[in-house]
This record gives C-alpha cells, sequence and structure tokens, in this order.
C-alpha cells in the first residue's frame, strides 16, 4: 500500500511538473483535467490528492503559485513551473527515461529468452 | 538543497497555518465549483452534478488534515495536542502534581548542585590563562609544605627545557602579616610575596595599575603592594586613585602600584578558607636563598610538553643540584603535578563518592515516580480503553505518557534549578570550609545543559514503565469490568513491589556509606589533637619595630604576659609564633654527638613559644619543666621536644639534660606530648619547641588565650587589657581555637552534611513508596478485608499481617542493598578514618533505621484496612 502510494507520489510529481512546463500557468483543477486527460483516466483516481503534490513542489521551490481569478471567476491559485523546476525536470525526465529504456530492453530480452 | 527549502517552508507553513487552511478550503471550494459546473455541462441534474464532483474530489476533511501533515510540522502538532491534554490532567490532579515536582525538583536540585561542584572542581580548568599547562612543583624532602630553596629554582630556571617559567610565591606567609594603620581603624593584612613573573605565568591581568617590575623585585627595591579586589572594595570603595598612593604596613610607607582582578582568587586555589589582601615582591636571590625550604613553585610547560617528560627532566635536575650544593643547600627531589591535581586531586575520591550518591538518589526518585505513576494509570486504565476504543493507537498513547512524564520532570527541572541557584550561592557563602575553589562554584549555561539532559532521561526513566502498561488488547474487559483497574492488578502489584524493593535496596547503599562517613566524622572529631581546643582563643600580637633589639622584645614579651594574666577570667596565657594547623616548617636535628647519615637524619617541627604556652593550649608536659621568662639571652640555651623527637633521639634514655646540636647546642629541659600540626587526621610526628626570648627567628607572635569569658566579650577585655602596651591592636583580629579545628575538617564536614541530606531525602522517598504500595494493596483487597472483618478476624491480626507484608518487602531490599554495600564501600576506604568498610555498627544501622521507617510506612494503610466497616466493603462493589 505505502509502496504503491510511494511510487505514485514520484510520478505525480513529474506529470505535474511536465504538465506545468509543457501548459504554463494552471490552477489546481486545471492540472487535475490535464493529467486526466492525457493518461486517460488511468492514474488521478482523487482530484484531492493533487493538493499534497502541489504544496510539497511549492515548499522545493520548483513550482511558484500566485492568486488569480478562474475561468467561472472565482479566486484561485495558479501555479508557475520556476528555474529549479524546469532543471529538476530535466533531470527527473533524463532517469525516468533511462531507466524506462532499460526496463524496456529488459523486458524484450525475457521475452526473447523465453521464445528461442 | 531542496530538502533544506522544504524544511524552512515546512516551519513557515507551521506558523501561517490557520492563513493556509484557509487559503486550501478557498482552492478546493474553487476546484469543486468548476467540477460541478463541468458534470452540467455533462448534463447531469444539479444533484447528480454536486454529488458526483464531492466523488470525484475525495474526503475533503481527511484531505485537509493531511494537506496540514505534509506542508507543517506533524510533529510539533501531535506535542502540543499532547501537551494541552497533559496540562487538563495535571490541572485536574493538582495534588499529584505538585508532588510529582516537588520530588523531581529536590532530585534535580540536587543533582544540579553536586553537578555545578563537580564542574568547578574537576571539569573545568583553573581560572587562569590556560591553566592546563601549568605546573606544580612541590619538594618531596621538604615535609609537609614541599617548598624549594630559592637557590634550586634560579639554578633550574637556567637548565630545565620544559618550562618556559617558573614562578614562586613565599609560602611561610602568616595571616595577618602586615599591620595598615593611618586612615582608618588600624587591620592586620595578609599579604602573599611572590616572584616578578607569578602574575605573567599564571596569566592574569591587573583590573588596575601593574604587576610588579624588576626593580621592585630586587633585594632592598622600593616597597610596593598589589591589593586585592576584595581589599580594594572594601578598605579604599574601589577608588581608582589608590594608585601609586603610599600605605603604612607595619609603620614602614609601601607604595600601591596595582590591583587584582575579582576573577583572580588566590585563596580559593592555593589556600582554601583563608583570606589574602595583599601581594608583595619577592625577590629571588642570594639572600632569600639563604632563608631554607621557602617557596612554592608554578611552571608554565612548553607547548607541547607533558607532565611525565617534565617529571622525567626534573628528577635528573633535581639530583643533579642537591649533589653540587651539598653543603649549602637543601635537598631538592622535585615531584611534578598538573596544577589543577594539586588544588583539587585530594578532593578527588569524595566529590566522585557525592556523584555517586546523588546518582543513587535520581535513581530513588525514577522508582518513586514511577510507582506513583503506575497508582494513577490503575485509575486511568478505562479512559485509556476508552481513548483505544476510539481509535487511538497504542504507540500514540504511550507517546502521550511519555509526554506527561517528561512534563513533570521539566517541571521538577525548572524547580530543581531555583534549589540549585539557591544551593550554589550557600556553597560560595561557606567561608569557613577551606574546599578549593569553592566560591567559583555557580549554575553556568553547563550546568543548565547538564539539568536539561537529566529532566528529559528522569521523564524517560520514570515514565517508561508505567507507559508500557497502556493496554493493548484487553480494552473489552477494561470496559465490561466495572472493577477499576484490576484486571492488571496482579502485574501491577508485581512491578510496583519490585520498584519499592528497589529504592529500598537503593536507600540501603546510601544508608551505609553516608553511616560508615558519619562515623569516620565522628572519629575525626574524637581524635585526640594533643591540646584542648575549647575556651581557648588568639590574638596577634607582633611588636612593632620600635622593638628592634632582643632586649626591648623580652621586655615586650614579659609585660605582654603580665597584662593578659593579671585580667580577671583568663586561666593561662602564653605565645607562639605558629598555630596547630595553620603551618608547619621542620628543621634538622639532633643528639650531639650523634651521627646520621644524610638518608636518615631526624627533622622536627619547630615552633617558637613562650612560658605558659604548654599550659594555655592544654599541652601536657610529661616530664622536666616548662619554659620560664628567665630562658633569656644571658641563660644556658634550653628547648623542650615531644616524646616522639626524644623517643627517636634517645631510645630507652632518660632525655632530660641531654644536649641538642641546634644553635650551637641547646639543652633538653623538658618533654612535652604530640600535638596534631599538619592535619587532623595525621600523627603529630617529632615536634621542637624553642624558648621565644632566645632566639629571633620568628615571623609571628600569637598570644594564646584560655579563657572562662564568654567569646562575645573575651576580645574586648584583652584587648583592653593590652591597651597601654599596644593602643592599636585591631578588632577583627580574635581568632577562637576551635574555629581553626573546625576549618581542617570541613572538607569532611561538606561530605557528610551533603550525604546525609541525600540519604534523609532517600529515606523519605523510600518509605513514601512503601506507603503508596501498601495503601494501593489495601484498597485493591478492600473486600477481601471485609471478608475476613466479617469472618471474625481482629484489627490486631489484619494489622499484622499488613506489616509483616510490609517487612517482607523490606527484608527483599535490605537483602539486595546490604549485599551490594558489602561490594561497594570498599572503594570508601581511602575517605574512612577510624573505621572499616564493613563496619558493624553502620550496617546494624542501616538496618534499624530502614525497618523502623518501613513499620510506620506500613502501619498507617495498616490501621486503615482495620477499620474498614465490612457491611460497606462487601457493598462497595
Amino acid at each position: 500500500m505505502e509502496t504503491k502510494s510511494e511510487i505514485l507520489q514520484g510520478t505525480l510529481d513529474l506529470m505535474v511538473l511536465q504538465t506545468l512546463e509543457a501548459m504554463g500557468p494552471l490552477h489546481g483543477y486545471g492540472i487535475a483535467r490535464r493529467i486526466e486527460q492525457l493518461s486517460e483516466n488511468a492514474v488521478v483516481v482523487n482530484q484531492g490528492t493533487i493538493y499534497l503534490c502541489l504544496i510539497r513542489l511549492v515548499q522545493r521551490k520548483w513550482i511558484k503559485a500566485t492568486w488569480g481569478t478562474s475561468e467561472n471567476n472565482r479566486k484561485a491559485k495558479f501555479y508557475t513551473i520556476t528555474k529549479a523546476g524546469q532543471k529538476q525536470l530535466k533531470a527527473e525526465t533524463e532517469d525516468w527515461q533511462r531507466v524506462s529504456g532499460v526496463i524496456g530492453r529488459l523486458l524484450q530480452l525475457t521475452a526473447g529468452g523465453k521464445t528461442s | 538543497m531542496s530538502y533544506l527549502h522544504r524544511l524552512i517552508a515546512r516551519i513557515a507553513a507551521w506558523f501561517r497555518r490557520a492563513e493556509l487552511d484557509r487559503d486550501l478550503y478557498e482552492e478546493l471550494q474553487t476546484h469543486l465549483s468548476l467540477l460541478v459546473e463541468q458534470n452540467l455541462r455533462r448534463g447531469l441534474s444539479t444533484e447528480e452534478a454536486i454529488r458526483e464532483a464531492r466523488l470525484r474530489m475525495g474526503n475533503v476533511v481527511n484531505l485537509q488534515e493531511e494537506h496540514r501533515n505534509t506542508r507543517g510540522l506533524p510533529f510539533v502538532d501531535t506535542l502540543l495536542q499532547d501537551l494541552r491534554y497533559t496540562f487538563r490532567i495535571l490541572r485536574r490532579d493538582i495534588g499529584f502534581a505538585f508532588f510529582a515536582i516537588l520530588i523531581v525538583g529536590l532530585g534535580i536540585g540536587a543533582s544540579a548542585i553536586v553537578f555545578s561542584v563537580l564542574n568547578t572542581l574537576l571539569l573545568r580548568p583553573l581560572p587562569f590563562k590556560d591553566a592546563e599547562s601549568l605546573v606544580w612543583i612541590a619538594n618531596l624532602k621538604s615535609i609537609p609544605e614541599q617548598t624549594t630553596q630559592v637557590g634550586h629554582i634560579l639554578d633550574a630556571r637556567e637548565a630545565n627545557q620544559s618550562f618556559t617559567e617558573l614562578a614562586a610565591y613565599y609560602a611561610y606567609y602568616n595571616i595577618g602579616d602586615r599591620k595598615l594603620t593611618g586612615a582608618g581603624e588600624p587591620e592586620r593584612l595578609t599579604a602573599v610575596p611572590v616572584s616578578e613573573n607569578f602574575f605573567r605565568v599564571l596569566g592574569v591581568e591587573p583590573q588596575a595599575g601593574r604587576v610588579f617590575n624588576a626593580d621592585e623585585c630586587r633585594s632592598g627595591g622600593p616597597a610596593a603592594v598589589i591589593l586585592t579586589d576584595a581589599l580594594w572594595k572594601r578598605r579604599f570603595s574601589s577608588s581608582p586613585e589608590i594608585i601609586g598612593k603610599t600605605l603604612q604596613l607595619n609603620g614602614e610607607p609601601v607604595r600601591v602600584v596595582g590591583v587584582m582582578p575579582a576573577s583572580f582568587d588566590f585563596t580559593s586555589v592555593f589556600a582554601p578558607g583563608t583570606r589574602v589582601d595583599l601581594f608583595s615582591p619577592f625577590p629571588l636571590t642570594s639572600r632569600t636563598d639563604r632563608m631554607g625550604n621557602t617557596i612554592s613553585v608554578v611552571g608554565r610547560l612548553k607547548p607541547g610538553v607533558t607532565v611525565e617528560s617534565a617529571q622525567a627532566e626534573f628528577d635528573i635536575l633535581g639530583q643533579r643540584l642537591t649533589a653540587e650544593h651539598l653543603r649549602n643547600r637543601n635537598e631538592f627531589q622535585p615531584a611534578l603535578s598538573s596544577l589543577k591535581a594539586h588544588v583539587t586531586g585530594r578532593l578527588r575520591p569524595a566529590l566522585l563518592v557525592l556523584a555517586c550518591a546523588v546518582a543513587v538518589v535520581m535513581l530513588i526518585v525514577c522508582a518513586n515516580l514511577s510507582n506513583l505513576l503506575l497508582a494513577r494509570n490503575a485509575v486511568r486504565q478505562k479512559e485509556m480503553a476508552i481513548r483505544i476504543a476510539l481509535g487511538a493507537g497504542r504507540r500514540r498513547l504511550i507517546r502521550q505518557m511519555l509526554t506527561e512524564s517528561i512534563v513533570l520532570s521539566g517541571a521538577g527541572a525548572v524547580a530543581g534549578v531555583a534549589i540549585a541557584v539557591i544551593g550554589t550561592r550557600v556553597l560560595t557563602q561557606l567561608e569557613a570550609f577551606s574546599i578549593p575553589l569553592l566560591a567559583n562554584v555557580q549554575v553556568d549555561l553547563g550546568v543548565l545543559a547538564f539539568t536539561l539532559i537529566i529532566a528529559v532521561v528522569t521523564g524517560l526513566t520514570f515514565g517508561v514503565v508505567p507507559a508500557l502498561q497502556v493496554p493493548a488488547v484487553h480494552v473489552n474487559e477494561i470496559l465490561k469490568d466495572t472493577n477499576r483497574g484490576s484486571s492488571g492488578g496482579r502485574k501491577h502489584a508485581w512491578i510496583r513491589s519490585s520498584l519499592v524493593v528497589t529504592e529500598i535496596a537503593l536507600a540501603c547503599l546510601l544508608l551505609v556509606g553516608t553511616g560508615l562517613l558519619i562515623r569516620s566524622f565522628l572519629r575525626v572529631l574524637d581524635v585526640d589533637l594533643g591540646f584542648q581546643p575549647e575556651q581557648l582563643a588568639t590574638l596577634r600580637i607582633d611588636p612593632g619595630p620600635e622593638y628592634s633589639t632582643e632586649a626591648r622584645r623580652n621586655a615586650y614579651f614579659d609585660e605582654a604576659l603580665r597584662l593578659v594574666q593579671n585580667t580577671p577570667g583568663i586561666e593561662a596565657c602564653g605565645l607562639t609564633d605558629v598555630l596547630p594547623l595553620e603551618g608547619d616548617r621542620s628543621w634538622g636535628v639532633a643528639g650531639v654527638g650523634q651521627v646520621y647519615d644524610r638518608e636518615h637524619h631526624p627533622s622536627a617541627f619547630v615552633r617558637i613559644v613562650s612560658n605558659g604556652y604548654f599550659k594555655a593550649m592544654g599541652i601536657p608536659l610529661l616530664a622536666g619543666r616548662d619554659f620560664t621568662e628567665h630562658d633569656s639571652a644571658s641563660s644556658e640555651q634550653v628547648i623542650i621536644i615531644n616524646d616522639t623527637l626524644a623517643r627517636r633521639l634517645w631510645p630507652d634514655q632518660n632525655p632530660i639534660g641531654q644536649m641538642v646540636t641546634q644553635d650551637g647546642g641547646r639543652r633538653v629541659v623538658g618533654v612535652v606530648g604530640g600535638v596534631r600540626h599538619v592535619t587532623v587526621e595525621q600523627e603529630s610526628g617529632s615536634e621542637m619547641y624553642l624558648p621565644i626570648r632566645q632566639t629571633d627567628d620568628f615571623s609571628a607572635v600569637e598570644l594564646v588565650v584560655r579563657t572562662s569569658l564568654p567569646e562575645a566579650t573575651s576580645g574586648t577585655t584583652i584587648r583592653a587589657a593590652l591597651k597601654p602596651l599596644d593602643p592599636n591592636l585591631g578588632s577583627k583580629e580574635f581568632r577562637s581555637v576551635k574555629q581553626l579545628v573546625d576549618k581542617a575538617t570541613s572538607p569532611r564536614r561538606f561530605v557528610v552534611m551533603m550525604l546525609a541530606g541525600f540519604s534523609g531525602f532517600a529515606l523519605v522517598l523510600a518509605a513514601l513508596g512503601i506507603y503508596a504500595v501498601i495503601s494501593y494493596s489495601v484498597q485493591q483487597r478492600t473486600q477481601e478485608i471485609g471478608i475476613r472483618t466479617a469472618l471474625g478476624a481482629s484489627p490486631g491480626s489484619l494489622q499484622a499481617r499488613i506489616i509483616l507484608e510490609t517487612l517482607r518487602l523490606a527484608a527483599v531490599g535490605l537483602g539486595i542493598g546490604l549485599c551490594g554495600s558489602l561490594i561497594l564501600t570498599r572503594s570508601l576506604s581511602s575517605l574512612l578514618f577510624g573505621v572499616k568498610w564493613h563496619d558493624p555498627a553502620s550496617f546494624t544501622g542501616t538496618v534499624v533505621v530502614l525497618v523502623v521507617v518501613a513499620v510506620i510506612a506500613g502501619y498507617l494503610p495498616a490501621r486503615r484496612a482495620s477499620q474498614i466497616d465490612p457491611i460497606n466493603a462487601l457493598r462497595s462493589n
């Protein structure tokens, strides 16, 4: 249970950073919606969880928040990625790609081993 | 880096938590409204849209809680919650809280006092610059003061490679050597003659003026003094104008060149329990060399040199110097030790005993509080069970319990610091105690840090056993059980009994140790000093500079003795140069015609005394006669020796009429008993007395008076009697010899007093522990007792049963405690005097005291049990 949420946490961080990098400033709802759309409703079960991730990223100074007005004219916090956040995103993206590359090759190897 | 950001942000967020909660709430509301709108757009009904939006958001209350934990400091939140709860609980039970805080406070206060003494005497460096490199250089060939001859030190200065500098002070200065006259009341001041570099070597600077210069430190140089801060304040109201002024000391003009700072306390390091007012220059020259072994030496090691390597160098140096100056100097066998070890080394074992004692006291405090908390827990079982039922985890409850005990010990620590501040202040005022550095004891940062650590450790120690009693599984039974807390009863009883047994055993340990030291102290007080200190007073009456010839001095002595002797209420009086326990010098001595090799040459302590001295002091004359006023320059040179010296020089012969080599031949006219000169504990050794009218080799004259007058008036009476001779006698110099003896035994008294205090406290705690356990067990068994009463058990037999139960606990505790004592008291041996470490009286005394205390502590609940009304007892369930 705990390990699963830990994995989820790291992935969610990466997804939020990537979303903000790609889309520019967004509020919590916007981020959640965007991730849902991209992952075809597979990742975020509970939209509230996004706020735990956001406060964590803000406290690490990877993103920053400013008050603004939402499309339905209510007060909302808009999140923007920072320089440090971009650096972190770059590093994590590279990590992720390397790991997924390795895993992918490993899985292929096993499959190949089975067939041969 | 990002983790550090996060920590700072978490702390900031914790302080802005109300604002951040509002922010989050608003964000979530916006989010929710956007979700609802989206759902409406999808064509859901309003009701459905809101329901679906809520589901998508998840549990908002949970989310807010998690948000707080993620962004803030959940640890602190829990702590605050626990603290609030603790304060509520303790307020509800204020009696318990007060009692617990009092016990912890006394324990921590005692620990903090002992630690501050230990810190000052053993842990902290001496109050000098780079005190670690200061070394005390004693001379083992000079008993008992370990002084060295000036020439050796001058040569060693040149020859040695270990020290940057060697400094010295003249060890035979006398209390009240310098008489200050002129403006104000005449007063006898004490001056320590020091070498030119003395202050430089110790690394102390004057707070005003300067130290002595080379000119002032040569023979016959201009007379100069440096004042101590205390004298400067007291006599000259800290006026800076005193520098350069001239004082009249012993009738001669002396220039004040400097004032030492208050932080430089010569006496607390070198001569504890005395007072020094002035420093004067002591020339290291051939003239002072001829005075013999006179100086105490302190050196500063070169960087990187150890005491051991310096000792190795001085071993060779001492032998060489002794061999080169066989004819013109005393022997020099240097023994080096760090100055710190020299100053406090003697007290080290006693201080360690005190530290152990206070640790034992703290253990008893912990056991006692554990017991109190257990009793409370038994009452709180239901509360705990309810909290568990409501979802509190066991860990959370244990944490809550430990928070409670740490709050108690923290509050106790605050009380303890207050006690320690008062206690250390009292200690610094104990001028009558000759314990080095005692005046420097204070509650400083080190002590506060120690107290903090002790408070936390204590809280955890006494809290852990009760906390682990938090029910794990029995929630249902406890909630169902109407008889409160009885499910854990048997187990509790066992834990609580063993805690009480521990307390008794530890108290037993302390009592045995204290008993041994008290009995040693009584033995010391019982020692036959060789003189009778009661009803004995003494006053400095040195003849002034106008009595320059021997004839004039002798006339002065005759007159002084006559005036005092003729005063009503005076039983006997006499003169001496040094009082017992106040200082010593020894000279070589032999019978005429006797030959000894250098190694075995006899030596004896020297006193210069007048007729009447032995009678006044109560020193028994064993054979021959006392001096008379006719033993003067014109008559035969005579001497009186003690029995030890008589046996040493002329074993199995009559010493009376024999000649000694002293001063070209003195005839022995009397033999007296030995006097404990060095310490109360140490045997007297060889002694000899020279008549004051036949020598000028004395630096002070003390009038000793045996009087039946009350202490308050004897001073004025004797001053009035001496008025015709010396109208300028100060009023403060009158001292009782009893005080002198008390001072000599004061380090021992100090330890005994502290230990007795600790033992008393331990005894009270043990009694409380016994009382609490027995009361609890009586309360638990109300029904059983009721049934017994109903079946015809008499109150007497009930009481006997309960007291017997108490005694069983005491017996187990005593058994363990006595075994422990037998093992541990052996290490007390070095502190004991006149008793053995297995002294039966101390052990029996401890057993009796503890049994009596146990019976009393058990009797109160026993009486209550016997008064239980059987009908009420049976109904009460």
